[in-house]
């Protein structure tokens, strides 16, 4: 039971990580195209703030604040009664919002494998094509050493 | 699901402007102690907390002000709805608060236990928000003091045990010392630490 | 006497139009777009991010145009800005271990697990001006290396194991890490606190400063051990939710400068180590801010203060450049009071000069005469 209730948080936060990752236009545009109802009660926001942005000294000590962020939070709620959460970095209320009502959605059992297939699944595949993109760039600059033989015989 | 639904309702309905008219009311009660500022019901949070101690929460406190909250109010529905609502941090001691909310005030702590400020930053003393039953049926508190052109009465009721005499000791510790701030179930009244109350009727 | 002076508005308002119009400039040149600035001035936008303390891209291009390029004015907007934020809460810190990496070398081995890669750099070119970007060519895209993703961990793990090296900077346990946005300055400071100075400190200053070391001025013999530039990932606590909420990635540099020490009363010999942690890729950044970051713990490691690297209230009090040119430029303000006052009472010296060096002459005279 305590398993399964730490492996549904767990994937409920790679959702919520996927869609605070993934660009405002990208959700609206996979919104639109699911038909995914969007309509939700406000709870809070969409509202900016900031989070102070933490580091540790020396790369893995003490922690310290290296600086702010813009985030956008919203909390809405279905009429099914789901209660949905986002905290993204930036100033995108509208994908705030969406972000908000997809965290609810994927909490109701007659939505989560709409959400998935549908909004999820794609922007991951997104993220992950970049990812694996700027990875193999920055691989071509790796050096590779010769070792150069000096003298004759 | 029922604390979690309780937590996250009951916030403003529209944050900036209900902030601004419980701040408004904070502010003009604060410059005039003893006058009532009536408040309408612009929060509503899970009991014990009251409508009016809530709403001065909400406008008041945020993620830099550590909260501290009597043994009344540990209730993890009013814990949650406050950390939803204002992202306050709940203090670990009295003294770590820079604001506490007192349900039942008649056993409340003394008031040296929270923090008095410093010499140099007297800001960083607690505000104390006290849930009062009203302010007419209690014994009688004559105030005098800045923002105050003659006297002022206000009789709060179910007041902490020696509040007179506690007070004096906090007018003593000036600049340093708390402010209090009253709240009824509809209104609001102040006590900043420069009011001094001359005496008290039965 | 205080006498206020009223006056200027309407050259108020007709300058600041003035302004707009030469901000624009030739309309005949398309204006420009935000996202053409944080696409192309990147690393300006990223500047503006450090020293303004504010990580949004957006928002730091806009501050570069309407600030027309001048970047400590960009940077003042941007910290004007970030007050008027409600602050929602702190991070959980950042683990630059796992780095999306975009540039990672190292001077003090050649085959670190991950390897040297070398990412967008202007190290190796010929600083010469290149006439084609002038004329808007097509850039080619970049190439591309296929393979496994290799761990990069930091360098400082690398040389730990040997025991020669100190371990990352711990604090007490129940430390809490300061916040200079939200208390004032006060010396001597924790190292995080100086940290967070230094992080968002003027870059030009601490350049300079961090010159200052190399070239004698509190020496202390730096290698670059790693700079990493990548992005990481950021997780808030909230408290509505039982685990920590991510909030997507942003772009970080990091430096970890690696210096020898003889050791000393209070420290064996070993390698110390100074840090570098800035939003955005800003290389030149972290590296000053490592060296003085090192230069800073003189004290802590029982070495002589003697540069004004190592003097704590000197750099942080004069590292940041909003505050600065606050003071500076406030020169320029109207002083007219001040400075009749100041008339007044150099007239009145001047006077009393004068009146000494008569007296002084007569008395000469006299005494010649006599």
């Amino acid at each position: 039971m305590r398993g399964r209730e730490a492996r549904e948080q767990a994937e409920r936060k790679a959702v919520m990580a996927t869609l605070a990752q993934s660009a405002g236009d990208d959700i609206v545009r996979l919104w639109d195209e699911a038909g995914l109802p969007c309509e939700a009660e406000l709870l809070r926001g969409p509202e900016t703030g900031l989070v102070t942005v933490r580091g540790r000294i020396g790369g893995g000590g003490a922690p310290f604040n290296v600086g702010e962020a813009t985030v956008t939070r919203a909390t809405v709620r279905l009429a099914s009664g789901h209660v949905g959460h986002c905290y993204a970095l930036g100033r995108d209320k509208q994908k705030a919002r969406l972000a908000a009502i997809a965290d609810a959605l994927w909490q109701d059992p007659a939505h989560r494998n709409e959400v998935e297939i549908r909004i999820v699944a794609p922007l991951q595949a997104a993220l992950a094509k970049a990812r694996e993109q700027r990875r193999a760039e920055t691989a071509a600059t790796k050096v590779d050493f010769f070792t150069m033989v000096r003298g004759e015989d | 699901m029922d604390i979690a639904a309780q937590s996250i309702e009951g916030g403003f309905a529209d944050p900036v402007f209900n902030a601004q008219t419980v701040f408004r009311a904070v502010m003009d009660a604060m410059a005039r102690p003893g006058s009532v500022q009536p408040l309408p019901a612009l929060a509503h949070p899970p009991a014990p907390l009251s409508a009016t101690a809530g709403a001065v929460a909400l406008a008041l406190c945020d993620n830099d002000t550590p909260l501290w909250l009597d043994p009344a109010l540990q209730v993890s529905a009013v814990k949650s709805w406050l950390g939803f609502h204002t992202g306050a941090p709940l203090a670990n001691t009295p003294a770590d608060a820079h604001f506490a909310l007192i349900a039942t005030p008649a056993e409340m702590m003394a008031l040296d236990g929270f923090s008095q400020g410093t010499q140099d930053y007297p800001d960083r003393s607690t505000t104390l928000i006290l849930e009062v039953g009203d302010l007419i049926s209690g014994a009688a508190l004559l105030l005098e003091g800045p923002g105050i052109e003659k006297t002022a009465t206000i009789a709060p009721a179910q007041m902490p045990r020696h509040f007179v005499e506690q007070w004096k000791q906090n007018n003593q510790r000036f600049p340093r010392g708390v402010d209090i701030i009253l709240a009824t179930f509809d209104a609001i009244a102040c006590l900043p630490r420069t009011t001094r109350i001359k005496m008290m009727e039965a | 006497m205080y006498v206020a002076v009223k006056g200027g508005e309407t050259a108020i308002r007709n300058a600041h139009k003035l302004l707009a119009d030469r901000r624009r400039g030739d309309r005949s040149v398309p204006a420009l777009r935000l996202d053409q600035i944080v696409e192309q001035l990147a690393l300006g936008v990223d500047r503006v991010m450090s020293e303004g303390s504010l990580y949004d891209r957006e928002l730091a291009a806009l501050a570069i145009v309407q600030a027309r390029g001048d970047m400590i004015e960009a940077i003042f907007l941007v910290r004007a800005y970030r007050t008027t934020l409600p602050r929602f809460g702190y991070t959980r810190a950042i683990d630059t271990g796992t780095m999306l990496v975009e540039r990672r070398v190292s001077a003090t081995y050649k085959d670190l697990p991950g390897g040297q890669l070398l990412g967008p750099t202007f190290d190796y070119t010929h600083r010469l001006l290149d006439p084609e970007l002038a004329a808007g060519g097509d850039v080619a895209e970049p190439e591309q290396r296929a393979g496994e993703a290799e761990a990069m961990p930091r360098v400082s793990a690398i040389l730990a194991r040997e025991g020669l090296i100190e371990p990352d900077g711990d604090m007490p346990g129940d430390h809490v890490p300061g916040d200079i946005t939200r208390e004032p300055l006060e010396f001597p400071m924790a190292r995080d606190i100086r940290l967070q100075a230094l992080s968002r400190g003027d870059e030009g200053f601490l350049l300079a400063l961090g010159y200052s070391t190399q070239r004698g001025y509190a020496r202390n013999h730096p290698f670059v051990g790693e700079v990493r530039i990548g992005e990481v990932e950021l997780e808030l606590d909230v408290p509505e939710l039982p685990f920590a909420v991510p909030l997507g990635s942003i772009r970080v540099t990091e430096c970890q400068m690696v210096n020898q020490f003889k050791g000393s009363a209070k420290a064996p010999p070993q390698f110390t180590r100074g840090y570098g942690l800035v939003f955005g890729q800003s290389e030149r950044k972290a590296m000053a801010m490592a060296l003085c970051d090192r230069a800073l713990r003189a004290s802590e490691l029982g070495e002589d203060v003697i540069a004004a690297a190592q003097d704590e209230e000197f750099v942080i009090s004069h590292s940041d450049n909003v505050q600065a040119t606050g003071f500076v430029e406030h020169l320029k303000l109207p002083h007219y009071v001040d400075f009749q006052a100041e008339l007044d009472l150099v007239r009145r010296i001047r006077t009393e000069h004068d009146a000494r060096e008569n007296a002084g002459k007569d008395e000469e005279k006299r005494q010649a005469a006599e």
